[in-house]
């Protein structure tokens, strides 16, 4: 389930995404006043919130892979806490650096 | 999901997995002083690297993330198979299309 609630809050996120990055076909300066809208606090936490869904869509994905194409062994459970708290870790990291 | 999509959906994940890693810590990389424009531009205006690296992580991104809408929507909605991958094939073509342009605007504008 949160592999699917992550991958479906990126799919959602992505197409805003590329607007956001498409606004630089109109010139630097469209891009650059909306990189100082998302200087506002909500915003950088939403970005957190976001490398945070990210990481732990990557590490769900990577743990399904691993499930799929190798040997299946022992303490799953403990492998997903240790993907929440990496996860975790890096949107923290991230939050602290935007801050 | 059928075993085509199956495939496909492993193969992109398989194919994302560094692009993510790479991603991540370029998100770090580019935020170390606060973003600006001129930061992101001056790194990928002209780039052919950069263009290849998005270009490729839009085409996995666009197919993956459809495929995965679409199971959620089959698991969630009470769809008909036609119309959960009628909506992935507008999705899929959306992201593509947006993406590749986000591509343009940063490495060709």
């Amino acid at each position: 389930m949160v592999h699917r609630i992550s991958g479906l809050a990126l799919a959602i996120f992505l197409p805003l995404h590329f607007l956001a990055l498409g606004l630089a076909i109109d010139g630097d300066a469209r891009l650059e006043d909306f990189l100082r809208w998302s200087d506002q606090p909500l915003v950088k936490l939403a970005e957190g919130g976001l490398v945070f869904l990210l990481t732990v869509h990557l590490l769900g994905g990577l743990r399904i892979l691993v499930i799929e194409n190798l040997d299946w062994r022992d303490g799953q459970k403990q492998l997903a806490s240790i993907a929440a708290a990496v996860s975790a870790i890096i949107a923290f990291i991230f939050l602290v650096r935007l801050f | 999901m059928n075993v085509r999509l199956y495939v496909w959906q492993r193969l992109t994940a398989a194919l994302m997995v560094p692009l993510v890693l790479v991603h991540i810590a370029v998100i770090f990389y580019a935020t170390r002083q606060g973003m600006t424009a001129a930061d992101i531009l001056a790194r990928t205006r002209g780039s052919l690297v950069w263009a290849s690296f998005y270009g490729i992580f839009v085409a996995a991104a666009a197919i993956h993330a459809s495929i995965g809408v679409r199971t959620v929507l089959s698991e969630w909605l009470p769809l008909t198979d036609r119309r959960a991958g009628l909506a992935t094939i507008v999705f899929g073509l959306l992201l593509a299309a947006l993406g590749l342009r986000a591509v343009a605007a940063v490495v060709l504008s």
